[in-house]
């Protein structure tokens, strides 16, 4: 049939599928063809009946409504999910940062009371009749001297070329823990070191950055499994400068 | 027939799903012939969109999407397993133009909306729903290629096929309408 290749295209044409070039080309043909003409009409037709007679069926108000209302529930609950999602990792930021600053603020309220303590055996040994129990400015005579008193032992550092002065140690106790207590001086300003055992549980966080502390410079460290304490009213510069002597003491 | 403006950045599921409402209805009714199970397919299609509405991408075309998952559905329904999708192509091309009637004869029926009603429901659920989708939903034959899951080529021989089998279960209509007359 000589009309077969236009035929073939009719239905692209009808749907508005067709390239405009084989559409024109079409449409040409149909203003000469009166068979395809009228092939091209009835299509027409039938596409007009099909979606007139496919607009057939009508949801029920009741079924529009109860899927209206999943949707906006089941968004709902997506919502809130989200929500959820969202708040989740917000909230988890919230606890673990109260949990920080309640756990920095107690380990402030911790470090204030443990330097109150020291700066009262420092003050009160300064005080004291006899502010230390072994009176020496020898590091070997004073190091042996705790043997058998506290349950640990240390080093302490060579002072000479140094404006630093042993004066002596004592034996203290912090938080019912067992200590020395060693004091030098500077200038005549003295400074208490303190050594204890480094428990977990009582381990300051605060880093060796002096500090102030009641008036009393201070720094303090772990070396060793050992907490040292460095305490006076002399300046952060003496009390780092006696802190690295001691921290490099062999 | 409305499109959704899918150019537009619409937002919510609602958005997208609601307007679309009656012409899912329509196409439901039409595959599963039956009102109950009709609103059933409806549901379990929004229920489905909803939940997978995370993974469509903002920017396509959700009415492809969202009948296509209404299409799913019903194949997979206790109805759809049970109609026989043929999906042979050559299975009714042996009818040729030389059997069809002269256009005038169905012209002459073109207000006929019931006799077009039951050809449709008569015939095999993929003429009808490639029919529906065409004439209807005035899909293009991309958005048709995206819904059925076929390539173009196929939408239009397929669409060729269906039209042909409506014409003729229209003259056998007719025929049958003339002799019982």
């Amino acid at each position: 049939m000589a009309c077969e290749r236009w035929r073939e295209q009719l239905d692209a044409y009808v749907d508005g599928e067709l390239p405009r070039p084989d559409a024109d080309a079409l449409y040409s043909h149909l203003r000469e063809c009166a068979a395809c003409a009228a092939e091209a009409l009835e299509r027409v037709q039938m596409k007009r009946s099909v979606a007139v007679a496919g607009l057939r069926y009508q949801p029920g108000v009741a079924f529009r409504e109860k899927v209206r209302k999943s949707i906006a529930s089941n968004q709902g609950t997506n919502r809130r999910w989200a929500w959820m999602i969202l708040a989740v990792p917000a909230l988890s930021v919230l606890v673990v940062s109260i949990v920080v600053y309640m756990a920095a603020d107690r380990d402030k309220a911790r470090r204030h009371r443990v330097y109150s303590e020291l700066a009262d055996l420092h003050v009160s040994a300064l005080a004291s009749a006899s502010p230390v129990d072994v009176v020496s400015t020898d590091r070997h005579t004073v190091k042996p001297w705790f043997a058998g008193k506290i349950p640990f032992t240390f080093n302490l550092p060579e002072l000479q070329g140094t404006d630093f002065t042993l004066v002596g140690g004592r034996v203290t106790y912090l938080e019912q823990t067992p200590g020395a207590q060693l004091i030098y001086q500077i200038r005549k300003h003295e400074i208490s070191v303190f050594i204890f055992q480094d428990r977990a549980d009582q381990t300051l966080t605060a880093t060796s950055t002096p500090i102030n502390a009641l008036s009393f410079n201070a720094e303090n460290w772990s070396q060793n499994g050992l907490r040292y304490y460095v305490m006076g009213d002399v300046s952060a510069t003496d009390i780092q400068a006696l802190s690295e002597l001691l921290r490099s003491a062999k | 027939m409305e499109v959704p403006d899918r150019s537009l950045p619409a937002t919510t599921f609602e958005d997208l799903a609601l307007p679309l409402f009656d012409q899912l209805y329509n196409f439901a009714h039409w595959l599963t012939q039956d009102k109950s199970e009709a609103e059933d397919l409806v549901q379990e299609t929004y229920v489905k969109a909803l939940r997978g509405f995370s993974s469509f991408q903002l920017g396509t075309n959700f009415r492809a999407w969202i009948f296509r998952i209404l299409r799913n559905s019903f194949l997979s329904s206790r109805t759809g397993l049970k109609t026989t999708v043929e999906f042979d192509e050559e299975e009714h091309t042996a009818a040729s133009s030389e059997a069809d009637s002269s256009p005038e004869q169905l012209l002459l029926e073109r207000a006929d909306r019931d006799l077009v009603q039951q050809s449709l429901a008569a015939l095999p659920v993929h003429h009808r729903e490639i029919l529906l989708l065409c004439d209807v939903e005035e899909m293009r034959y991309q958005e048709i290629a995206e819904t059925l899951g076929i390539p173009i080529g196929t939408v239009m021989s397929r669409l060729s096929r269906a039209r042909r089998a409506l014409r003729r279960s229209l003259q056998e209509d007719l025929r049958g309408k003339s002799h019982g007359v």
